[in-house]
């Protein structure tokens, strides 16, 4: 047919960089990059009832944090500032009071947790405490865990613990988290001066 | 003479633009890869805590997102100044969150329920009271891996400042 030997006609593309435009400048403005960091915290789960007996701990092995509604901190009944927490806490988790914790590098105080198995963290704040401060007392706490396990992962395989790949060194990760367990515990919030 | 004379009012050549469409699809792929969509229009202003013990968010659409803060300027005749809780594209009140939650629940597949993960983007002026009711809610509608969104801050020392 006469037809089928004419020659396609060429499409135009001109306008092909105008359409491409426009998408992108649709992505540009409905889409964000900011990534989401933060702290990662696990909350205990609701009980209707109360515990009834609650397992006894030693008064030695419980670290008290308390924040009050003026965002004023106490450890363990002293006054103290925001930047000396970090130090305080590592302090009293690495202890070790009893002596069975042979990676520990503590003074062995008697009136200090017995073994980082044993020591727990009680942290109090008042419901006028200011979020900012409350994240910054987490912060603390938590970088003293992980400060302990940057030590010890340094000490024993010469490599930083934070610095570590969650899949490639997942064994390591494991020992020293159970090394040094993460016991932070959150009571139920004061109610003065709020 | 035998020279040649050159034709003054030649025009310019027109530039090649037959690449410019490669170009563009190519920035169009990278923004459509790199970028999420925006979630929500914020309500309340959020002005984040600095923490440097941060971990980064992994797979967006196990997240779910509660604000918290003092309405943003266009707002405050109606909603005041108060410290309030926004889900979604609207303020809620403590009594919706848990409702909320489970509702985001109810629309992930099973097998992605378990590893939901709240974050809470509360402004750092905000009182605990208001942040306490919340995981008090989340606790109740068991979702309890959570997440206070915070950023790095450029100075460390910053961080110990009275004023932060």
């Amino acid at each position: 047919m006469a037809r089928n030997k004419r020659a396609i006609p060429e499409i135009n593309a001109g306008s092909m960089a105008d359409i491409a435009f426009l998408l992108l400048i649709f992505y540009l403005v409905t889409t964000t990059m900011d990534t989401d960091k933060g702290i990662n915290r696990k909350l205990p789960p609701y009980d209707e009832e109360l515990v009834q007996d609650p397992p006894p701990i030693k008064e030695r092995n419980i670290f008290t944090v308390l924040v009050n509604s003026n965002d004023q901190l106490l450890v363990e009944d002293e006054y103290l500032e925001i930047s000396q927490l970090r130090e305080k806490a590592m302090e009293f988790i690495d202890n070790n009071g009893d002596g069975s914790c042979e990676h520990c590098k503590g003074y062995g105080m008697s009136n200090s947790s017995d073994n980082p198995d044993k020591a727990v963290i009680s942290l109090q704040n008042d419901r006028g405490t200011s979020y900012g401060m409350y994240v910054k007392v987490q912060n603390e706490l938590v970088a003293a865990y992980e400060d302990l396990r940057d030590q010890l992962a340094e000490r024993e395989y010469g490599r930083s613990y934070r610095e570590m790949d969650p899949e490639e060194d997942e064994e390591i990760i494991k020992e020293i988290k159970n090394a040094y367990p993460q016991k932070i515990s959150e009571a139920e919030p004061l109610n003065i001066g709020g | 003479m035998a020279v040649i004379k050159k034709k003054k009012d030649k025009a310019l050549p027109a530039v090649n633009t037959s690449a410019l469409p490669d170009i563009v699809f190519m920035l169009l792929f990278f923004f459509m890869v790199a970028t999420v969509m925006r979630e929500v229009d914020l309500k309340v202003a959020v002005n984040k805590p600095q923490a440097t013990e941060i971990q980064k968010l992994e797979r967006k659409s196990l997240v779910t997102y509660i604000y918290a803060g003092a309405p943003r300027q266009k707002y405050q005749d109606k909603f005041g100044k108060a410290p309030r809780i926004q889900l979604n594209d609207a303020f809620a009140s403590i009594d919706d969150v848990q409702a909320f939650v489970i509702q985001e629940r109810e629309a992930k597949s099973e097998e992605e329920r378990p590893m939901m993960t709240m974050s809470i983007k509360a402004d750092k002026s905000v009182k605990m009271g208001l942040i306490t009711d919340i995981k008090l809610q989340l606790r109740k509608a068991q979702a309890l891996k959570i997440n206070y969104s915070s950023l790095q801050p450029k100075n460390v020392d910053a961080l110990y400042s009275s004023e932060n």
